[in-house]
Protein backbone atom coordinates (compact mmCIF):
# COMPACT_ATOMS: atom_id res chain seq x y z
CA UNK A 1 0.00 0.00 0.00
CA UNK A 2 1.27 3.40 -1.07
CA UNK A 3 -0.05 6.69 0.35
CA UNK A 4 1.01 9.67 -0.52
CA UNK A 5 1.35 12.06 2.75
CA UNK A 6 2.39 16.12 1.50
CA UNK A 7 4.41 17.97 3.94
CA UNK A 8 4.15 21.16 4.64
CA UNK A 9 7.48 23.67 4.27
CA UNK A 10 8.05 23.93 8.30
CA UNK A 11 7.57 20.07 8.54
CA UNK A 12 10.43 19.53 5.61
CA UNK A 13 13.24 19.61 8.01
CA UNK A 14 12.08 16.23 9.31
CA UNK A 15 11.69 14.86 5.11
CA UNK A 16 14.92 16.43 3.86
CA UNK A 17 13.51 19.00 2.29
CA UNK A 18 10.84 16.65 0.71
CA UNK A 19 7.59 18.17 -0.24
CA UNK A 20 5.95 14.69 -0.11
CA UNK A 21 6.82 11.07 0.99
CA UNK A 22 5.46 7.95 0.89
CA UNK A 23 4.05 5.88 3.83
CA UNK A 24 1.62 2.91 4.70
CA UNK A 25 -1.10 2.71 7.25
CA UNK A 26 -4.76 1.34 6.91
CA UNK A 27 -5.81 4.25 9.35
CA UNK A 28 -4.28 7.54 9.95
CA UNK A 29 -2.76 6.62 13.07
CA UNK A 30 -1.17 3.98 11.06
CA UNK A 31 0.08 5.90 8.61
CA UNK A 32 1.56 8.48 10.99
CA UNK A 33 3.01 5.60 12.83
CA UNK A 34 4.92 4.53 9.63
CA UNK A 35 5.56 8.59 8.81
CA UNK A 36 8.02 8.22 12.37
CA UNK A 37 9.63 5.42 11.34
CA UNK A 38 11.04 6.85 8.11
CA UNK A 39 11.36 10.38 9.71
CA UNK A 40 11.83 10.33 13.36
CA UNK A 41 10.37 13.51 15.35
CA UNK A 42 7.12 14.23 12.53
CA UNK A 43 4.49 12.38 14.72
CA UNK A 44 5.35 14.64 17.28
CA UNK A 45 4.91 17.99 15.57
CA UNK A 46 1.26 16.07 14.35
CA UNK A 47 -0.03 14.77 17.86
CA UNK A 48 -0.27 15.60 20.69
CA UNK A 49 -1.86 13.55 24.18
CA UNK A 50 -2.83 10.84 21.68
CA UNK A 51 -4.95 13.20 19.20
CA UNK A 52 -4.08 15.54 16.72
CA UNK A 53 -2.48 18.57 17.35
CA UNK A 54 -5.29 21.85 17.32
CA UNK A 55 -3.50 23.87 15.08
CA UNK A 56 -2.21 20.99 12.53
CA UNK A 57 -4.60 20.15 10.05
CA UNK A 58 -4.69 16.68 7.87
CA UNK A 59 -7.30 16.20 4.56
CA UNK A 60 -7.40 12.78 3.16
CA UNK A 61 -8.43 13.41 -0.42
CA UNK A 62 -9.53 17.23 -0.16
CA UNK A 63 -11.53 15.88 2.98
CA UNK A 64 -10.32 17.56 6.79
CA UNK A 65 -9.83 14.22 8.92
CA UNK A 66 -11.31 15.91 11.47
CA UNK A 67 -15.24 14.89 9.80
CA UNK A 68 -14.31 12.08 8.25
CA UNK A 69 -12.52 9.92 12.10
CA UNK A 70 -9.60 12.00 13.37
CA UNK A 71 -6.92 9.38 13.53
CA UNK A 72 -9.11 6.47 13.42
CA UNK A 73 -10.19 7.46 9.46
CA UNK A 74 -9.56 4.55 7.31
CA UNK A 75 -7.23 4.96 4.02
CA UNK A 76 -6.76 3.05 1.11
CA UNK A 77 -4.00 2.18 -1.60
CA UNK A 78 -3.37 5.57 -3.76
CA UNK A 79 -5.50 7.84 -1.33
CA UNK A 80 -3.79 11.57 -1.10
CA UNK A 81 -2.67 12.94 2.92
CA UNK A 82 -2.27 16.70 3.14
CA UNK A 83 -1.08 18.41 6.10
CA UNK A 84 -1.14 22.12 6.66
CA UNK A 85 -0.69 23.66 9.41
CA UNK A 86 -3.39 26.06 10.68
CA UNK A 87 -3.12 29.73 9.52
CA UNK A 88 -4.22 31.16 12.81
CA UNK A 89 -3.10 33.69 15.44
CA UNK A 90 -4.82 36.81 17.56
CA UNK A 91 -4.00 39.76 19.98
CA UNK A 92 -4.40 37.43 22.86
CA UNK B 1 12.13 44.34 3.83
CA UNK B 2 8.65 43.31 2.55
CA UNK B 3 7.94 45.47 -1.00
CA UNK B 4 4.28 45.74 -1.80
CA UNK B 5 2.65 47.67 -4.32
CA UNK B 6 0.35 50.20 -3.13
CA UNK B 7 -3.10 48.45 -4.25
CA UNK B 8 -2.11 45.89 -2.39
CA UNK B 9 -1.66 47.48 0.86
CA UNK B 10 -4.41 49.59 0.32
CA UNK B 11 -6.55 46.33 0.12
CA UNK B 12 -5.17 45.25 3.45
CA UNK B 13 -6.03 48.36 5.31
CA UNK B 14 -9.01 48.33 3.64
CA UNK B 15 -10.04 44.76 4.82
CA UNK B 16 -8.74 45.35 8.28
CA UNK B 17 -11.25 48.04 8.46
CA UNK B 18 -14.09 46.93 7.37
CA UNK B 19 -13.68 43.65 9.56
CA UNK B 20 -13.01 45.81 12.39
CA UNK B 21 -13.67 45.11 15.47
CA UNK B 22 -13.21 41.53 14.39
CA UNK B 23 -9.52 40.36 13.04
CA UNK B 24 -9.39 40.50 9.73
CA UNK B 25 -6.77 37.96 8.03
CA UNK B 26 -5.62 37.08 4.20
CA UNK B 27 -2.28 36.20 2.41
CA UNK B 28 -0.72 37.58 -0.80
CA UNK B 29 0.51 34.46 -2.75
CA UNK B 30 3.61 35.03 -5.39
CA UNK B 31 6.21 32.65 -7.27
CA UNK B 32 8.01 30.44 -5.24
CA UNK B 33 10.97 31.80 -3.97
CA UNK B 34 10.43 35.17 -5.41
CA UNK B 35 9.61 37.07 -2.43
CA UNK B 36 6.99 39.04 -5.00
CA UNK B 37 3.51 39.82 -3.06
CA UNK B 38 1.57 39.75 -6.52
CA UNK B 39 -1.88 37.98 -5.82
CA UNK B 40 -4.10 39.52 -3.08
CA UNK B 41 -6.44 36.90 -1.08
CA UNK B 42 -9.09 37.66 1.54
CA UNK B 43 -9.82 34.78 3.54
CA UNK B 44 -12.58 34.74 6.25
CA UNK B 45 -11.89 34.67 9.64
CA UNK B 46 -13.61 31.54 10.63
CA UNK B 47 -13.11 32.17 14.65
CA UNK B 48 -14.91 35.89 13.89
CA UNK B 49 -13.18 37.00 16.91
CA UNK B 50 -11.91 40.52 18.00
CA UNK B 51 -8.64 38.79 19.56
CA UNK B 52 -7.96 35.74 17.42
CA UNK B 53 -8.18 34.83 13.54
CA UNK B 54 -8.28 31.29 11.82
CA UNK B 55 -8.44 30.05 7.97
CA UNK B 56 -11.15 27.82 7.88
CA UNK B 57 -9.79 24.74 7.16
CA UNK B 58 -11.86 23.92 3.93
CA UNK B 59 -10.69 27.40 2.69
CA UNK B 60 -7.17 26.73 3.44
CA UNK B 61 -6.67 23.87 1.64
CA UNK B 62 -8.51 25.16 -1.43
CA UNK B 63 -6.06 27.90 -1.27
CA UNK B 64 -3.00 25.71 -0.48
CA UNK B 65 -4.00 23.84 -3.62
CA UNK B 66 -4.71 26.48 -5.98
CA UNK B 67 -1.12 27.80 -4.60
CA UNK B 68 0.38 24.72 -5.26
CA UNK B 69 -1.48 24.67 -8.39
CA UNK B 70 0.50 27.46 -9.65
CA UNK B 71 3.36 27.21 -8.41
CA UNK B 72 3.07 29.86 -5.60
CA UNK B 73 3.38 30.65 -1.94
CA UNK B 74 2.54 32.76 0.47
CA UNK B 75 4.78 35.63 0.52
CA UNK B 76 2.56 37.86 2.92
CA UNK B 77 -0.02 36.64 5.27
CA UNK B 78 -1.46 39.28 7.43
CA UNK B 79 -3.71 39.81 10.23
CA UNK B 80 -5.13 42.47 12.30
CA UNK B 81 -4.90 43.23 15.72
CA UNK B 82 -8.34 46.14 17.10
CA UNK B 83 -7.19 46.73 20.00
CA UNK B 84 -3.43 46.15 20.01
CA UNK B 85 -0.79 47.11 18.71
CA UNK B 86 0.69 45.87 15.20
CA UNK B 87 3.12 43.15 17.16
CA UNK B 88 3.31 39.29 17.08
CA UNK B 89 1.39 38.26 20.27
CA UNK B 90 2.67 35.00 21.84
CA UNK B 91 -0.05 32.86 19.95
CA UNK B 92 0.99 34.81 16.62
CA UNK B 93 4.68 33.72 17.26
CA UNK B 94 3.65 30.16 18.60
CA UNK B 95 1.57 29.47 15.62
CA UNK B 96 3.85 31.09 12.65
CA UNK B 97 4.27 28.23 10.51
CA UNK B 98 5.22 29.63 7.08
CA UNK B 99 9.07 30.64 7.84
CA UNK B 100 8.93 32.06 4.36
CA UNK B 101 6.12 34.53 4.67
CA UNK B 102 6.58 38.13 5.88
CA UNK B 103 4.06 38.70 8.89
CA UNK B 104 2.01 41.84 8.25
CA UNK B 105 0.13 43.21 11.31
CA UNK B 106 -2.28 45.96 10.90
CA UNK B 107 -3.67 47.60 14.23
CA UNK B 108 -6.70 49.32 13.99
CA UNK B 109 -7.26 50.33 17.66
CA UNK B 110 -7.44 54.21 16.39
CA UNK B 111 -9.67 54.65 14.01
CA UNK B 112 -11.81 51.40 13.97
CA UNK B 113 -13.96 51.30 11.04
CA UNK B 114 -13.31 54.90 10.19
CA UNK B 115 -10.61 56.88 7.86
CA UNK B 116 -7.45 57.42 9.31
CA UNK B 117 -3.88 55.86 9.72
CA UNK B 118 -3.36 52.60 10.73
CA UNK B 119 -0.58 51.48 12.37
CA UNK B 120 1.17 48.79 9.20
CA UNK B 121 4.14 46.66 10.17
CA UNK B 122 6.29 43.55 9.01
CA UNK B 123 7.74 40.70 10.34
CA UNK B 124 9.84 37.31 9.71
CA UNK B 125 8.81 34.85 12.58
CA UNK B 126 11.15 31.73 12.28
CA UNK B 127 11.51 29.66 15.15
CA UNK B 128 9.51 31.70 17.54
CA UNK B 129 12.24 34.52 17.13
CA UNK B 130 10.41 37.64 15.53
CA UNK B 131 12.45 40.25 13.55
CA UNK B 132 10.75 43.64 12.37
CA UNK B 133 11.52 44.74 8.91
CA UNK B 134 10.93 47.58 6.56
CA UNK B 135 8.21 47.98 4.60
CA UNK B 136 8.15 49.75 1.16
CA UNK B 137 5.09 50.53 -0.18
CA UNK B 138 5.95 51.21 -4.55
CA UNK B 139 3.10 52.16 -7.23
CA UNK B 140 3.41 48.80 -8.49
CA UNK B 141 6.19 46.24 -8.51
CA UNK B 142 8.91 46.16 -10.46
CA UNK B 143 8.51 44.31 -14.20
CA UNK B 144 9.70 40.52 -14.10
Amino acid sequence: MAIEVRIPTILRTYTGGEKAVTADGASLSALIDDLEAGHPGIKDRLIDNGDLRRFVNVYINDEDVRFIGGLEATLKDGDQVVVLPAVAGGAV
Amino acid sequence: MLTLDQATYDAIVAHAKRDHPDEACGIVAGPEGSDRPERYVEMVNAAGSPTFYEFDSTDLFQLYKEMDANGEEPVVVYHSHTATEAYPSRTDIGLASEPNAHYVLVSTREHGNNEGPVEFRSYRIVDGEVTEEEVTVVPELSAR
